[in-house]
């Protein structure tokens, strides 16, 4: 059971690894904040699963945090970053 | 170790490199914060793989969460300050540069030779001397602080904890001096009158005072503590500076400078007390460690909490005179 | 026997919410404008999480430990859905057009 958690996480990862094209092609500053909200939710989700693979209790805690703190440069974004398309 | 396991830790072996280096050699200050994002995201993953919950919870909320949102707000201040959103930034650090290889060799060679003697150093590390595991475990038997990392922090490295804060507090004090203007009514007006926001800010923040005192009192039995605390409730502080609910003086100069020094001076005058009653400094009297300790966190969290809120403001604390 | 059954639950659980991982993150890189990628974000935010989390709170034996990755997912639920709302109406007001079907 440890073992498919594992995988599923390995999995995960390789979801934030294929997101990060995104983050290059952009081409909005909203598209890249959206890749990097994915990779919290994502982040969240492996937090949880290695705290089951690996009978980590407190990890949970961990996912709790970046799943709290994930709308903060969110909050960041939208308040500072100035909305226009830079087409690269 | 499961080949799952060792895939799992290969690939973020591998990724974490790459990230560093793509962050550092970004064209865009704006990618290179998400990539920094993501960056603390996969870091907070490998301390997870690597059996450290407790840097994990740290990494998760201040290298993904708060310096995120640092980065974020910096970049949003440079690009007002260059003229809006040009794509001419002078003073933007790119990869594109054209430096002359003379320049690259002589910052090369000396971070190759650098790199290698580390490399030797950690390598050649002599056996450690003094047995520390089973130390700590001498320690928590005696002490109530249950939670080997807290036990550690507190009874060996007191000092190490007392300097941060130190640092923390000169950070604060760096960025002020500094100047600069302040953030205030900068979002678009569908944001800052935006009824989601506000909202959203509402809900925030009861779950972010719950999450921090949680961690601030877990910290003494499981991992937590006054920075993971601190973190969680600075960024709630973040967030009403941002969304404009917090002015960005904070309140009245005297007392945010006073907010500032506590947990310092708190740390400093406990560490004084405990070396006229047992001769050495930090080194609380027998008895007492729980609650010295307790008390020292709970005024830590307060002062951590509040300067990373400073850092955000970047305006001083002034007594009022222009109506600032 | 139950616990073989609780087993099988929890990997159907799982694998669906890691579909909605998949399934996002191929949104994010296949569809055309900000606005549809941030449709296909929520999916993963809510739904995927949201599998993934049933899957282990199954699993995980304790009431408490269940009950915070709930409200670890409660807190990402809250925050997705603002963060695409606010992300979309920045796009917007930022002048990004609407994509159209040729």
């Amino acid at each position: 059971m440890n073992t498919f958690f594992t995988i599923v996480a390995g999995f995960l990862l390789v979801n934030i690894a294929a997101g990060l094209v995104r983050v290059y092609r952009g081409p909005s500053p909203a598209d890249r904040m959206l890749s990097a909200q994915l990779f919290g939710t994502t982040g969240v989700a492996i937090l949880l699963l290695l705290s089951q693979s690996l009978s980590t209790p407190a990890l949970v805690d961990a996912a709790l945090v970046l799943g709290l703190l994930a709308a903060v440069a969110v909050v960041a974004f939208v308040t500072r970053i100035p909305q226009n398309e830079r087409d690269e | 170790m499961s080949f799952a396991g060792l895939a799992l830790d290969g690939l973020l072996a591998l990724s974490l490199p790459i990230l560093a280096w793509r962050t550092l050699a970004a064209r865009d200050l704006y990618r290179a914060a998400i990539l920094f994002i993501t960056f603390g995201v996969i870091l907070a993953l490998a301390w997870a793989r690597l059996g450290a919950p407790d840097i994990a919870l740290a990494e998760a909320a201040i290298g993904a969460g708060i310096t995120g949102a640092l980065l974020l707000n910096t970049v949003g201040g440079l690009s007002r300050r260059n003229g809006g959103d040009d794509d001419e930034r002078p003073d933007e650090p790119t990869d594109r540069v054209g430096r002359p290889w003379t320049t690259r060799l002589a910052v090369a060679i000396p971070v190759t030779i650098l790199a290698v003697g580390l490399g030797w150093a950690v390598l050649s590390l002599p056996a450690p001397t003094v047995d520390m595991p089973s130390l700590v475990g001498e320690a928590i038997a005696e002490g109530e602080v249950s939670h080997p990392i807290t036990a550690v922090l507190l009874d060996y490295r007191s000092y190490d904890t007392f300097l941060e804060i130190g640092v923390l507090l000169l950070a604060a004090l760096c960025v002020w001096s500094l100047g600069l203007s302040a953030v205030r009514g900068e979002a678009p007006e569908a944001v800052a009158k935006s009824p989601v926001l506000a909202g959203f800010v509402r809900l925030l923040a009861p779950a972010m005072v719950v999450s921090g005192v949680y961690l601030l009192w877990a910290g003494t039995s499981q991992p937590g503590g006054a920075f993971q605390a601190g973190a969680v409730l600075g960024a709630l502080g973040v967030v009403m500076v941002l969304t404009g609910l917090l002015a960005p003086s904070l309140g009245r100069g005297s007392i945010i400078r006073a907010g500032l020094a506590l947990g310092f001076s708190v740390f400093l005058l406990v560490g004084v007390a405990a070396m006229l009653a047992t001769g050495g400094f930090l080194e609380y009297p027998a008895g007492f460690e729980y609650g010295l300790i307790l008390a020292i966190e709970f005024f830590l969290t307060f002062s951590i909490a509040l300067t990373l809120t400073a850092l955000f403001t970047t305006v001083p604390p002034r007594e009022k005179k222009e109506g600032a | 026997m139950i616990s073989s059954l609780v087993n099988i639950a929890s990997i159907l659980f799982v694998v669906a919410g890691a579909f909605f991982f998949l399934a996002g993150t191929v949104g994010l890189l296949r569809f055309p404008d900000v606005y549809t990628r941030l449709h296909s974000l929520t999916k993963a935010d809510n739904t995927g999480l949201g599998l993934v989390v049933v899957g282990l709170a199954i699993q995980s034996g304790s009431v408490l430990a269940a009950l915070k990755m709930i409200l670890a997912w409660l807190f990402v639920l809250v925050s997705g859905a603002t963060a695409a709302h606010l992300i979309s109406t920045t796009a917007l007001k930022g002048g990004i057009r609407v994509w159209r079907k040729e």
